[in-house]
């Protein structure tokens, strides 16, 4: 039987006067791709960030299953929420730019390494129990920059990457801090059509590997070929909830994307 | 409440003189986000070329009065404003586009050359000026206070009023300041529309120096006494009251000018001299804490 | 105007010549109206009390003709070499490679100093200035390199630290040796009192809401007389021993000359305070070396690429500032009370914004996050400054200036590259142009 990895009950979040998330409820399943879908300003990436914690919701609850334990995300600090086991990427790729991509996925796994070096000032002097954890932040950032074909380019400035090895980068570095939820922001926005089917076989790895996703996409080919559930916004409510082939045929949402959803 | 009346006339003269200056510096950080750290040295200027033009016009004869402090506002304007157009010209604009730090690095090396260049100049002792505009209303009798608004003060908030008027004229109905606000929205979309952004930019300064140079010359008259220093007190506190009004805002600058000045003014009044400078440092840090974006200013959302 | 000038071949000489003309025309013209009142009527308290005017207008047409000259000479430069610009990147790769050979080379030097013939009191002063200032841009480094967070208030730690021993020693009695650890904890302790509230406001508003710290610190030293001697400041600080063995000049067996059986001499004493801020700059490089390639410097530059990403990766953000802060603040305590024992006396006058300024600027010349860099910045400038003594109050003037130009030539300060923490294979500098600098 599946279980739930994230729930969000009557979720709402107001800008002034603008409801850009109106109540919306949606299970996402363990060991699922979850997708959101929805037109431009149907409030996705609104939801994502209460997720993450970038914006406390205005009201609604946002339940994390950890071990089968609830967490209530929507009361904790951002940094506590990737504590909790929730890793995002971001629609303008975020990385440190002038770190190399290895600094970059060794940032990632700060909280492992901090603990290790007795909060940071142990290390100082030499601490055994640092360089056995430091060898294995590098392994396991060896291991990601292997799954996503970064290798060689491990000692170059994040920066000066290629675009589409960015965003490959970025979902390494989101890896490399162990989640149990990731977060895709449009992960294939901008990339030709042989990068999203790379992207596509990726993201079935890492479910494959045991992590549940959440990804909000416009690229139809990628989430209907990988996703196992879709969730359709619009106008900040939720209006279709189910299987891709489901969620494809349902009116509401061709209405919406065709741009009659105001008849209703 | 005679003592609080005169506080208050105190307070808003001064808050006048601030407000002047903060304009200045909600303009340059409107439209090249970074703090002009010169800015308050370029008041001093405008205080010193004041002090000159004044002494030029009692040694050349030309009695006090209105026309010669129209005469004095004028020139101190103009030079002032010739001094802001080159701070830009020189410190600011070879590093537009480059590092942040860079520029800020670059305006306090400015703000050091202008006061050592006045102190080399003019030397480092105060210069005094006897009183042009004495004399005043007398507003209150209580018992044996009495409240006094005296005529400079009124010259002031006149002149303050005034400058303010005509420059919000500038801002909002001339093509000028479309093309400043269009630059504060967005340098590279107005260039791409064929604003020349660097004659804005430059004229921007020259704009607020010349009403800096106004608070300058006003500061004289009002406290009779200045010297090379005085630019930097000044500058903070006209800092904190663009901070305080919003930065970005034209109105708010000047309310917070208000603020600063009837703050500070009562708060030497009633509690101690000594700290007043304390004062309005610990209201520029709680104002920030805990209101960063000002009275009239606009939140700014986090774009994640 | 330049850019156009720039885009002219060699071929158009003669239109170059021309154009520079009326360019430096303009310059001229230009320097006349902003000198012909500062400068050229110079005002003076006269024997009634009023003010005179003195003429000067030499010395205005001196300045004009310089300001034409000048710009004639650049302008022309600027025409005939065109746009070629040296690689940057290339160039900083350069000066890394000479830096990994130059730095060991100082440090043999600065050990060797006191013992270089030609080397007196005077040299040896300005070595421990020079040091002093070398330790505080390595302390503010961690503040503003590493973490990015602009601090323009940092001379309010270097006084806490100074006030710290200064008071402690004169009120208890303690000696330098526990002082001096209490001081860089007490001055910690500031920074945290002050950063907790100020560290989520971002880039210049940090910057200002520091300055504003520095300027109440320094206005309480002055007013709270009872406790800091006000504007007197505090005198009479217990000068520093060689672990318990006053440099005195009597050659008992219980002073330095005397357990030692060598000649009692003045020059012991700065020596001896030449060795200690060298040990304790070099103490807060090798903690900046360290902690940079270790997951909380790591965290501190990640902070000061982007602040956002930390918050999604689980990073502390706050606290990762705090500690910044607090451990620059701790370095600049021990320089305070270094600084308090080596003069003997303190006042608020030592603990200026210009004082904060000149730091800053050191940490941005040499090129922010380079530690080699910073340290030539400082030799450069504290040295340089001194070079100009004699030129007295034109001395800031040129000092001010030389800021400006050095930013307008070099942005990036000296060193732009930076060196990455961690390597699969080799380490490769990386080009200024990738590297943030911070927003907060």
């Amino acid at each position: 039987m599946a279980q739930p990895i994230l729930e969000a009950s009557a979720l709402t979040m107001r800008f002034g006067g603008l409801t850009a998330v109106d109540a919306v409820t949606f299970t996402a399943m363990r060991g699922d791709i979850t997708a959101i879908i929805g037109p431009n300003g149907a409030g996705k990436t609104t939801m994502f960030n209460c997720i993450t914690g970038f914006y406390r919701p205005t009201g609604g609850t946002l339940r994390l299953f950890r071990d089968g334990m609830p967490v209530e995300l929507q009361s904790l600090p951002g940094h506590r929420i990737a504590q909790a086991g929730v890793a995002r990427t971001f629609q303008n790729i975020r990385l440190f730019p002038g770190m190399t991509a290895l600094e970059n996925l060794l940032v990632a796994q700060h909280n492992t390494l901090m603990a290790s070096t007795g909060f940071g000032f142990g290390a100082l002097f030499g601490a055994p129990g640092y360089r056995r954890a430091e060898t294995l932040a590098i392994e396991k950032a060896r291991h990601w920059l292997d799954a996503t074909a970064l290798v060689e380019r491990a000692d170059d400035p994040a920066g000066a990457l290629p675009y589409g090895q960015q965003r490959r980068l970025e979902i390494a570095r989101a890896m490399c801090t162990d989640p149990l939820l990731l977060c895709l922001d449009e992960p294939a926005a901008g990339l030709n059509p042989r990068e999203s089917d790379e992207l596509s076989a990726l993201l079935r790895r890492i479910r494959d590997g045991g992590c549940s996703l959440l990804l909000i996409e416009h690229d139809m080919g990628v989430v209907m070929g990988i996703s196992d559930r879709v969730v359709v916004l619009d106008h900040g409510k939720k209006i279709a909830d189910g299987t891709p082939a489901a969620v494809r045929a349902d009116l509401r949402v061709i209405a919406a994307y065709l741009g009659e959803g105001d008849e209703e | 409440m005679a003592y609080a009346l005169q506080q208050l006339i105190n307070g808003i003269s001064l808050g006048m003189i601030y407000g002047l200056i903060a304009v200045g510096y909600t303009m340059v950080y409107g439209i090249i986000g970074m703090i002009n750290f010169a800015h308050g040295d370029i008041f001093m200027v405008g205080a010193f070329i004041a002090l000159i033009s004044i002494v030029m016009l009692i040694s050349g004869g030309i009695m006090d009065g209105p026309a010669a402090i129209l005469i004095v506002l004028l020139v101190s304007m103009c030079v002032t404003a010739l001094y802001g157009w080159t701070v830009e010209r020189v410190a600011y604009r070879p590093l537009r586009g480059s590092f942040r730090l860079a520029p800020l690095i670059s305006a306090i090396g400015m703000s050091i050359v202008l006061q050592n260049y006045v102190q080399v100049a003019q030397g480092a002792r105060v210069k005094p000026i006897e009183p042009l505009l004495p004399g005043g209303v007398e507003v209150l009798r209580a018992d044996s206070f009495i409240v006094q608004f005296s005529y400079m003060q009124m010259l002031i908030i006149a002149v303050t009023l005034g400058v303010l008027a005509m420059f919000t004229w500038l801002v909002t109905r001339t093509p000028l300041g479309r093309a400043m606000r269009a630059c504060e929205q967005d340098r590279k979309m107005a260039s791409l529309l064929g604003i020349d952004t660097d004659r804005t930019i430059s004229l921007t300064f020259v704009i607020g120096a010349a009403l800096a140079a106004v608070a300058g010359s006003m500061y004289l008259l009002r406290y009779g006494v200045i010297d090379f220093y005085i630019g930097f007190l000044a500058g903070v506190k006209a800092f904190t009251a663009a901070v305080l009004g919003g930065i970005g805002s034209l109105p708010g600058a000047v309310l917070g000018g208000l603020l600063i000045g009837l703050i500070e003014t009562f708060w030497s009044a009633y509690f101690s001299v000594q700290y007043k400078d304390v004062a309005a440092f610990s209201i520029l840090v709680l104002v920030l804490i805990f209101m960063p974006t000002g009275l009239l200013g606009r939140a700014e959302v986090e774009k994640v | 105007m330049s850019g156009e000038i720039a885009a002219i071949t060699m071929a158009a000489r003669p239109k170059v010549a021309a154009a520079a003309v009326k360019d430096a025309s303009i310059t001229a013209l230009i320097a006349f109206g902003l000198f012909f009142m500062l400068v050229g009527l110079r005002t003076d308290v006269g024997p009634s009390g009023g003010l005179v005017l003195r003429q000067r207008w030499g010395e205005v047409a001196i300045l004009v003709v310089l300001a034409f000259v000048l710009r004639l000479g650049l302008v022309t430069w600027r025409g005939l070499r065109g746009d070629a610009k040296p690689a940057t990147a290339a160039r900083t790769e350069a000066l890394r490679k000479v830096g990994r050979l130059v730095a060991p080379v100082f440090i043999l030097l600065a050990v060797a100093l006191p013992f270089i013939p030609g080397t007196g009191r005077y040299e040896l002063d300005l070595g421990i200035l020079v040091l002093t200032y070398v330790m505080l841009g390595w302390g503010l480094n961690i503040v503003v390199g590493l973490a990015g967070l602009l601090d323009l208030g940092y001379v309010a730690f270097y006084a806490v630290g100074a006030y710290s021993y200064a008071l402690l020693a004169t009120t208890f009695g303690l000696s330098f040796w526990i002082c001096l650890p209490l001081a860089g904890i007490l001055a910690a302790f500031a920074g945290v009192l002050l950063g907790f509230p100020v560290l989520r406001l971002r880039g210049d508003y940090l910057a200002i809401v520091t300055l504003a710290f520095g300027e109440i610190i320094r206005v309480v030293l002055i007013n709270w007389a009872s406790l800091t001697g006000g504007p007197n400041g505090i005198t009479g600080i217990p000068r520093p021993t060689f672990f318990g063995l006053p440099f005195s000049m009597s050659g008992e067996p219980d002073t330095f000359a005397g357990f030692f059986g060598i000649e009692p001499s003045p020059v012991h004493r700065v020596i001896f305070l030449y060795y200690l801020i060298l040990v304790l700059a070099l103490l807060t490089n090798w903690v900046s070396i360290r902690l940079r390639r270790q997951p909380l410097g790591r965290a501190w530059e990640a902070l000061r690429e982007d602040e956002i990403a930390c918050r999604a990766l689980g990073i502390n953000v706050t606290t990762t500032k705090l500690t910044a802060f607090a451990l620059g603040a701790m370095f600049a305590g021990i320089a305070g009370s270094f600084f308090a024992t080596r003069q003997g006396f303190i006042s608020p006058e030592s603990f200026t914004f210009i004082e904060s300024a000149i730091i800053l600027a050191i940490v941005v010349l040499g090129g922010m996050g380079s530690q080699i860099g910073i340290a030539i910045a400082a030799l450069v400038m504290i040295g340089g400054f001194e070079v100009f003594r004699d030129l007295d109050e034109w001395r800031m003037l040129v000092f001010g200036g030389a800021m400006v130009l050095i930013m307008v030539v070099r942005p990036r300060g000296l060193v732009g590259s930076r060196t990455p923490t961690v390597a699969l294979g080799t380490r490769r500098a990386i080009g200024a142009e990738h590297v943030a600098e911070g927003r907060g």
